[in-house]
């Protein structure tokens, strides 16, 4: 372990010490029950509350401990610093982590280099006698570029969390924990604080349920995203009907709804993010998250664009710019904040049978 | 450091604008009485002695409301009944309180819990480890800064002013009646700040150190003070000199026994120790001078607070093994630990060899028996003088944990009389227009003792007293 990782550990330590000691917080997330049930922290058991921790910041809020105070409690911070490094600690290969987290310009560059790779391809390797999108780039390219793309990001995720899962204490799933774990996702239970009316993240001590709502327009934008490329893949093997589809058909009705919802959510994410404390968060990361919630929003945006101009020469660019986006998003999975999604839920799901244990 | 919502405001002297109502203090009962006034339609300034981090006094570091209730209301179970509420205030005071008052305040306790929800406090279950007071007790979700937090909220909303940093030096009356407090904002040069009426909520004297020594005896220069730094009673000595009538033993503070590692002030909640019943507590020279197994904790703590004060150099040293080490809550610090007791007494500062004779003969008093670390067990020690009378096991299991005690300061009884509707007394009767509230007022209810959440409840019922009835005179 790095001795950058130990002095968030400790740093974190400390603060759950004089937390453990007041418990004021129970109330308001899932971290605080589960601190109780400690005396000491081990390294593992402060990473599960690190990525169980939603950034909430009602505690921090909450806190006569906060600075100027001697104790200088941050929760929030220190538990994001800790979060944070357990992401670029555990992926695999753990440089790659390290070097796109913290730097938006990487990702923005590497959203470049993506673009201008799909736009050679579109000019150099037009495809001959496909209809809609194939026309410029043929299906089995577009496979052969995006299944890998796809898949090799998940090997990386995957070594991350099966490490994660040995740190914490993680054990076999049973549906129990998943049907828990869902349902505090599904509701984004952790960013209500406790009474419903949501989190301290951009209105200080006031509470605002802005960015749970804007989290689960990305979210559930990206699953209908996710679902409509899933459905178009099958509709193209299993009934031979390839794209493009029309308006009224599942892919088109999934996907235009998924993107006005990530477009939407994402613009929040951002209003919000600039309304925030840098000081409540992993500060060094703070580049990085917003060219994330960026690519996030252009993947989308890029594409309900494309679809309104189909038919006219501007998809001859809009393609590889949208193609270029789902790049680098699938490949930064495992390297950027879209990690937190995986660690978020394991943590949740390693939660619930904590809570029965 | 003006935070109005009305800025033009912010340009004008202070001297210039006469007020509805000038309330010392930025407390709960501050708080209530401000939101009350304004609600009302009376214009309210709240002069707040803390800078805006450490706003709200010592209800920052509260953390419950104890409430009387017929049914199940809010978080709370079950029903807590006037007689029961009066009766558990006549047990810790001893029958050092105001009948007339205290019922009082016990009746108006169930109409404030849902006036607080109305006000944006938030409530959550009894926390883990304070389950005997899910009946009886509503707890912050948060704790008391996050109430702070939401009355500000809810007073700015308003429209009440509110200035930070600002200490009333001086309270003016003219006969009996107030005309200005006399003001130095951040340190500033003195300002008046004019008003038709007066609340004064500005808490006790307990972070005057001096006044703590004049009052109680030089030990009192080694008490950590474990609320706000900015409770120096300036308003209280104030209206003393000009007469006004007391309550409460001018020498007497509610002092506990905490960490003697915590902050001189400010240390809040989890600086408390929970372990010395499962321990025995040795002073400076490494002799023990009390029963440690006396009652349970929650019964006890507050007298160990004089105990240590007694000592030389009001320092105690809690003394545990590893069998013991998880039958109480954590400690803000980690506890000094040793693999003997010797090494123990010398990591502690201690004669570590006469630490070792006094565990030996405790040790040797115990006897065999069943141990029940949450009830009165009866396992006591035979011919040790003094006796542990409950939970004494031999301390002889490695790792063992040692822990510094020191006396804690709460709060001072000292205070105003006050009418049952909230008005400041004279000698020869009530101030025309000032009323007061809160731990300013508390010494002739809770006149000895402490009762778990009774400070907000009487904070809370006489803030709201005393806004309406301000608001009701200017109006």
């Amino acid at each position: 372990m790095s001795h950058e990782t130990n002095a968030l550990l400790q740093e974190a330590r400390r603060q759950l010490e004089i937390c453990n000691a007041c418990r004021y917080c129970e109330g308001f997330c899932s971290v605080f029950p589960e601190m109780t049930r400690h005396k000491l922290f081990a390294d593992g058991d402060i990473s599960h509350m690190a990525n169980l921790c939603h950034n909430c910041r009602g505690c921090y809020y909450s806190c006569q401990y906060s600075p100027p105070h001697e104790f200088q409690l941050n929760l929030p911070a220190a538990l994001a610093e800790v979060r944070q490094d357990s992401w670029e600690a555990l992926v695999w290969p753990q440089p790659l982590a390290r070097a796109f987290h913290k730097r938006g310009v990487m990702i923005m560059a590497l959203l470049v280099v993506a673009t201008m790779a799909m736009l050679w391809l579109v000019i150099n390797l037009r495809s001959e006698g496909g209809t809609g999108f194939y026309a410029y780039m043929a299906h089995n390219l577009m496979v052969a570029i995006f299944l890998p793309a796809f898949l090799l990001p998940l090997i990386s995720v995957a070594v991350g969390l099966r490490r994660y899962w040995r740190l914490t204490g993680g054990k076999a799933v049973v549906l129990a924990d998943l049907k828990g774990a869902f349902a505090s996702v599904a509701r984004m239970k952790n960013l209500a604080g406790g009474h419903g009316e949501g989190c301290n993240f951009e209105r200080e001590d006031r509470y605002s349920n802005a960015r749970r709502f804007a989290h689960q327009a990305v979210m559930y934008g990206f699953l209908l995203c996710f679902a409509s490329t899933s459905v178009a893949t099958l509709m193209h093997y299993l009934l031979a009907m390839p794209a493009p589809y029309p308006l009224f058909s599942p892919p088109k009705l999934l996907g235009l709804s998924g993107g006005v919802l990530m477009v939407l959510g994402t613009g929040e994410m951002i209003r919000l993010k600039l309304k925030s404390d840098p000081g409540l968060g992993s500060r060094r990361v703070w580049g990085g998250e917003m060219a994330f919630i960026l690519l996030l929003g252009l993947t989308a945006a890029t594409g309900l664009v494309l679809y309104t101009a189909s038919g006219t020469a501007a998809v001859a660019l809009l393609l590889p710019l949208h193609l270029g986006t789902v790049l680098t998003l699938f490949l930064l999975m495992p390297f950027s904040k879209m990690v937190h999604g995986f660690f978020r839920l394991s943590a949740l799901i390693i939660d619930e049978q904590k809570k029965r244990a | 450091m003006f935070c109005s919502k009305r800025r033009a405001r912010q340009l004008d002297p202070p001297d210039s604008i006469l007020w509805d109502v000038v309330i010392a203090g930025g407390g709960n009962a501050a708080l209530c009485a401000a939101i009350t006034a304004a609600e009302a339609g009376a214009r309210v300034i709240i002069l707040e002695g803390a800078p805006k981090p450490y706003r709200g006094g010592n209800s920052r570091h509260t953390r419950n409301f104890r409430c009387m209730h017929e049914g199940p209301l809010s978080v709370l179970t079950d029903a807590y009944l006037e007689e029961e509420y009066y009766n558990d205030l006549l047990l810790v005071t001893k029958g050092k309180t105001d009948e007339h008052l205290a019922r009082l305040v016990i009746r108006g306790s169930q109409e404030c819990l849902p006036w607080m929800e109305a006000h944006g406090v938030r409530f959550q279950p009894s926390l883990s480890g304070t389950l005997s007071l899910s009946r009886t007790n509503a707890f912050f979700l948060g704790g008391g800064k996050s109430l702070v937090n939401a009355y500000y909220n809810t007073a700015e909303g308003l429209g009440v002013t509110v200035v930070y940093d600002a200490q009333v030096q001086h309270v003016h009356l003219e006969g009996d009646r107030f005309t200005h407090m006399e003001v130095s904002v951040a340190g500033g040069p003195v300002q008046r700040f004019r008003g038709k009426a007066a609340v004064l909520a500005s808490g006790g004297f307990q972070s005057d150190i001096d006044w703590l020594i004049r009052a109680w005896g030089p030990a009192a220069a080694n008490f950590l003070i474990r609320g706000t730094p900015y409770n120096r009673g300036v308003v209280l000595r104030d209206m003393l000199e000009q007469g006004c009538q007391s309550v409460g033993d001018p020498t007497q503070c509610h002092a506990v026994a905490i960490d003697g590692r915590a902050p001189k002030f400010d240390g809040g909640i989890c600086t408390r120790l929970d372990c010395v019943p499962f321990s025995i507590v040795v002073n400076r020279d490494c002799v023990r001078f009390y029963d440690e197994g006396e009652d349970t904790w929650p019964k006890r703590y507050a007298i160990w607070g004089r105990l240590v004060a007694a000592q030389p150099d009001q320092v105690g040293y809690a003394i545990i093994d590893a069998k013991s080490i998880d039958l109480f809550m954590p400690s803000v610090f980690p506890a000094m630990r040793a693999d003997t007791i010797e090494e123990l007494g010398v990591k502690l500062g201690l004669d570590g060899q006469r630490l070792s004779r006094t565990v030996a003969e405790f040790n040797a008093a115990c006897r065999p028996g069943s141990f029940h670390p949450t009830e009165l067990d009866g396992l006591t020690t035979q011919r040790l003088d003094p006796p542990k009378t409950n939970w004494a096991r031999p301390i002889e299991k490695p790792p063992f944990y040692g822990y510094q005690l020191r006396t804690g300061v709460t709060f001072t009884y000292l205070g105003l009389k006050v009418s049952d509707r909230a008005r400041v007394q004279m000698p020869d009767g009530s101030l025309t227009n000032v009323w007061s509230a809160g731990e300013m007022i508390a010494g002739s209810i809770l006149g000895q003792g402490y009762l778990a959440g009774f400070g907000m409840t009487i904070g809370t019922v006489f803030g709201r007293i005393a806004g309406q009835e301000a608001a009701a005179h200017v109006a």
